[in-house]
């Protein structure tokens, strides 16, 4: 092999290498749970924040696309606030996981509320299926 | 009394294809035929009894058997009758039925057409299809058993994931096997020229169709993928750099890789080990990506059903990549380099280029992709890399691969003059020049989308200016126009084809731009009546209805979409309410275009109908990455035509 490929190659590896880091250090995004943030956060920083919705934390205001609900791991709860109707998967007692940073002001900013989508199914829900058919009924009755 | 059947047929099969890969083995060490032979009837067998299992399977979808688990866990009296089909490898168990069923597919027509055109080679490439079929008939037995019993017998079953009810479900999973299962072809080839010390080109050129063909169903089960997320998760997006996506993508980025560098060695007797190692590696990112998306190691949104098939993978790749990276020291005196890189500036430097570029990229994605599971081993926290890594990284990249993609073709073999290089590029770098101008002009603020288009633009009048001239050298000879371009698409097929499949990926690539340049979205609250705009559209919430469906309910708006020229277009996204779900489905709604999507998802809404959360997106250039796809399939038909002339040729060349 001539010089100037072992030469060229060396350049692309350093070039590729210097892409990777600085992509890296650029796109990093931690995983924490809401008691370890709660223990050290740092504002700025991306962080990917996944925990239970708390039981009667989530408000929603439609008008205003103003979401908020805290996110808690037994130990410790962070208030999040995102702007944008709950995702299909999102609901209290369940987890979530959520990207963002924490603002100063105290809250956890989500720029995104991740669905996990899942293979597994859970036995159909009584109480959720009389929900839906009472909604059913409210919708057609409306439509009418 | 059909699963026991089914189950059954499956250990026989196991059995088979353990004897047939041993005694082809066996056959070709010792050159006893009758071995071989018998192989080839164990072959015949598996593809029977593969073949059983999955009408079997089929038929207990379709009589809705939930005594079986896997049908119980995955249709109820609902699904509808094409769902209850697709449904047979709508998860995991029955996805790696398909998966061996395509493999004795393929293991039979290798024997067919390479029985007597390889000899050498045959009884080994014989032998690792059967070893590989043998290890999925294995996964099916043990770790993923499709007919399994359920005991008690449920009344009903669950019912099919919601949003796998889709036409994209049939021919996505379909697509992307054949992908897979098909570089087991040149793979088992490769290993079958390291065995026998035959390294030479004639297990390339014996796989050159092979190779196109798995490339190709792997490039249409990339896409079909993109549509299904486009049209059926509602997130307005057709790629996300997910694990599962990119499991799929890094083989394809070899798969490309190998394509191209099998030329260099059937031209200049370049690049041996290195054809070798890129087939080896594509093998092996199959394998990877199956046990990266099944083993649970990576968090995705897919979130497949996890159990011991990861280990089961993890080991088989193991032993894979022992055995083949053996077999190359094994042989690494046999694997030098005939030929030399002449010059910088030359064809094979292009070539060689464009596979490290696509390599880098292969590295990038596998990077980004374990990089949670290297930083908590190595740093103790877990960070992953999103989007705007693998973008920021890629993008160079793959510009760099596009403008490669308009030099390789034309720049003369060895090395280029600059008569060579003046006669090729002077018009395209003049054009692409001028058009980057143009889209400034324009108002493209975007660099990457300026240079990107202008690229494209680039490598477009590369392929115009050979097509152009190639037709008029066939005019001077006395032949009439249709006749001149017709004949010379067919003589010269493998470069015409080749031409319009990157014509195909640069349409994909104009596509991938302006959507990610210039679409716009928000959302918003609409009460009845009430309307939103955006880009020049106007958007208004009429209501909502319900409506019962045969497996669900379904909550439908009604929104008018004007565009102040013509009559409006209604959307009806929706939300449906499955019954084995405890959360809503999105169903979106579009109206595509050439330039642009109108793309709706129903979000949050009133019960009593009168207001509705929307997002309304303006997808720019979306259809284009679909049209690419055609225009790639057109390609690769093209460059499959029988060649009359190559035939003679291909057979006189020295191994």
């Amino acid at each position: 092999m001539k010089p100037k490929f072992l030469v060229g190659g060396g350049v692309i590896a350093a070039a590729l290498a210097y892409m990777i880091y600085a992509g890296v250090t650029q796109s990093a995004v931690y995983f924490v749970t809401p008691s370890e943030l709660g223990s050290a956060p740092v504002a700025g920083k991306a962080y990917r924040l996944g925990g239970m919705v708390e039981r009667g934390s989530v408000h929603w205001e439609p008008r205003t696309l103003a979401l908020t609900f805290a996110l808690s791991d037994g130990k410790a709860s962070v208030p999040v606030r995102h702007k944008g109707a709950p995702p299909d998967l999102f609901g209290e007692g369940r987890g979530a996981v959520v990207e963002g940073s924490w603002s100063p002001e105290g809250y956890f900013r989500a720029t995104h509320i991740m669905a996990k989508h899942s293979e597994e199914y859970k036995a159909p829900h009584d109480t959720s299926q009389a929900g839906v058919k009472e909604m059913m009924r409210t919708l057609s009755g409306d439509s009418r | 009394m059909i699963p026991e059947l089914g189950a059954g047929a499956l250990m026989v099969a196991l059995g088979l294809a353990v004897y047939g890969s041993a005694a082809a083995a066996i056959g070709g060490r010792t050159g006893r035929a009758a071995l071989v032979e018998s192989a080839q009837h164990a072959a015949l067998a598996v593809f029977t009894l593969v073949t059983a299992c999955l009408l079997l399977l089929a038929w207990a979808f379709l009589s809705f058997d939930f005594s079986v688990r896997y049908v119980a866990n995955n249709t109820n009296l609902g699904t509808p009758f094409y769902y209850r089909l697709t449904a047979v490898w709508g998860a995991l168990e029955g996805s790696i039925v398909l998966w061996a069923w395509m493999l004795s597919v393929y293991t039979l027509i290798v024997v067919v057409r390479h029985r007597t055109n390889a000899r050498e080679l045959y009884p080994w490439v014989l032998s690792v299809m059967l070893g590989v079929l043998a290890f999925f008939l294995l996964v099916m037995t043990v770790p993923a058993p499709v007919f399994q019993r359920l005991m008690p017998v449920p009344s009903n079953g669950r019912g099919l994931n919601p949003l796998l009810e889709d036409s994209g479900m049939i021919t996505h999973p379909v697509a992307l096997y054949l992908g897979f299962t098909g570089f087991t072809v040149p793979f088992a080839f490769a290993i079958a020229a390291l065995v026998t010390g035959r390294v030479g080109d004639s297990w390339i050129t014996t796989t050159r169709r092979w190779t196109i063909t798995a490339w190709y169903f792997l490039s249409l089960g990339l896409l079909i993928g993109g549509w299904w997320s486009y049209h059926v998760l509602g997130w307005g997006g057709y790629w996300a750099w997910d694990p599962v996506e990119n499991a799929a993508f890094m083989p394809w980025l070899t798969g490309t890789a190998f394509l191209h560098s099998v030329m260099i060695q059937e031209r200049r007797r370049m690049l041996r080990l290195w054809n070798l190692a890129l087939v080896i590696m594509t093998f092996a990112l199959t394998l990877f990506g199956t046990f990266l998306t099944r083993s649970g190691v990576i968090a995705s949104v897919h979130a497949f059903t996890q159990g011991s098939i990861g280990v089961f993978f993890l080991s088989f790749l193991a032993v894979v990549l022992v055995l083949a990276l053996g077999l190359l020291a094994w042989r690494w005196d046999a694997l030098g380099a005939q030929g030399e890189l002449d010059s910088v500036v030359s064809r094979e430097s292009a070539f060689l280029l464009n596979n490290v570029l696509l390599i880098a990229a292969t590295f990038t994605v596998f990077f980004g992709t374990v990089f949670p599971l290297l930083s908590e081993a190595v740093r103790g926290v877990k960070v992953s890399v999103g989007m705007p890594f693998f973008n920021q990284v890629n993008v160079p990249l793959f510009l760099g691969l596009i403008f490669l993609m308009g030099v390789g073709p034309l720049i003369a073999w060895r090395r280029a003059s600059l008569e060579n290089l003046r006669r090729n590029f002077l018009w395209p770098v003049a054009v692409g020049i001028g058009a980057a101008a143009v889209f400034r002009l324009l108002g493209v603020r975007s660099t990457v989308a300026v240079l990107a288009l202008a690229l494209t633009v680039f490598v477009a009048v590369t392929i115009a200016v050979d097509l152009v001239r190639a037709t008029r050298a066939r005019l001077r000879t006395g032949e009439r126009f249709p006749r001149a371009l017709g004949g010379l698409l067919l003589r010269h097929n493998r470069r015409y084809g080749g031409f319009a499949v990157h014509l195909g990926i640069l349409i994909v690539a104009i596509g991938v731009t302006g959507s990610q340049a210039w679409s716009v979205q928000t959302e918003t609250t609409l009460r009845r009546g009430e309307h939103t705009d955006l880009a020049g559209y106007r958007v208004r919430f009429d209501g909502l209805a319900g409506s019962e469906e045969s497996n669900h309910f379904k909550v439908t708006g009604t929104f008018t979409v004007g565009d102040g020229r013509a009559r409006g277009t209604v959307l009806h996204p929706a939300k449906k309410f499955y019954p084995q779900e405890q959360s809503p489905i999105a169903y979106v709604d579009y109206r595509l275009g050439l330039r642009e999507d109108v793309y709706l998802v129903l979000g949050d809404f009133a019960r009593d109908g009168s207001q509705a959360t929307v997002r309304l997106q303006v997808n720019r250039l979306v259809s284009w990455i679909w049209i690419g796809g055609v225009v790639l399939t057109l390609g690769t038909a093209l460059s499959l035509v029988p060649e009359r002339r190559r035939t003679g040729a291909a057979q006189a060349a020295p191994a």
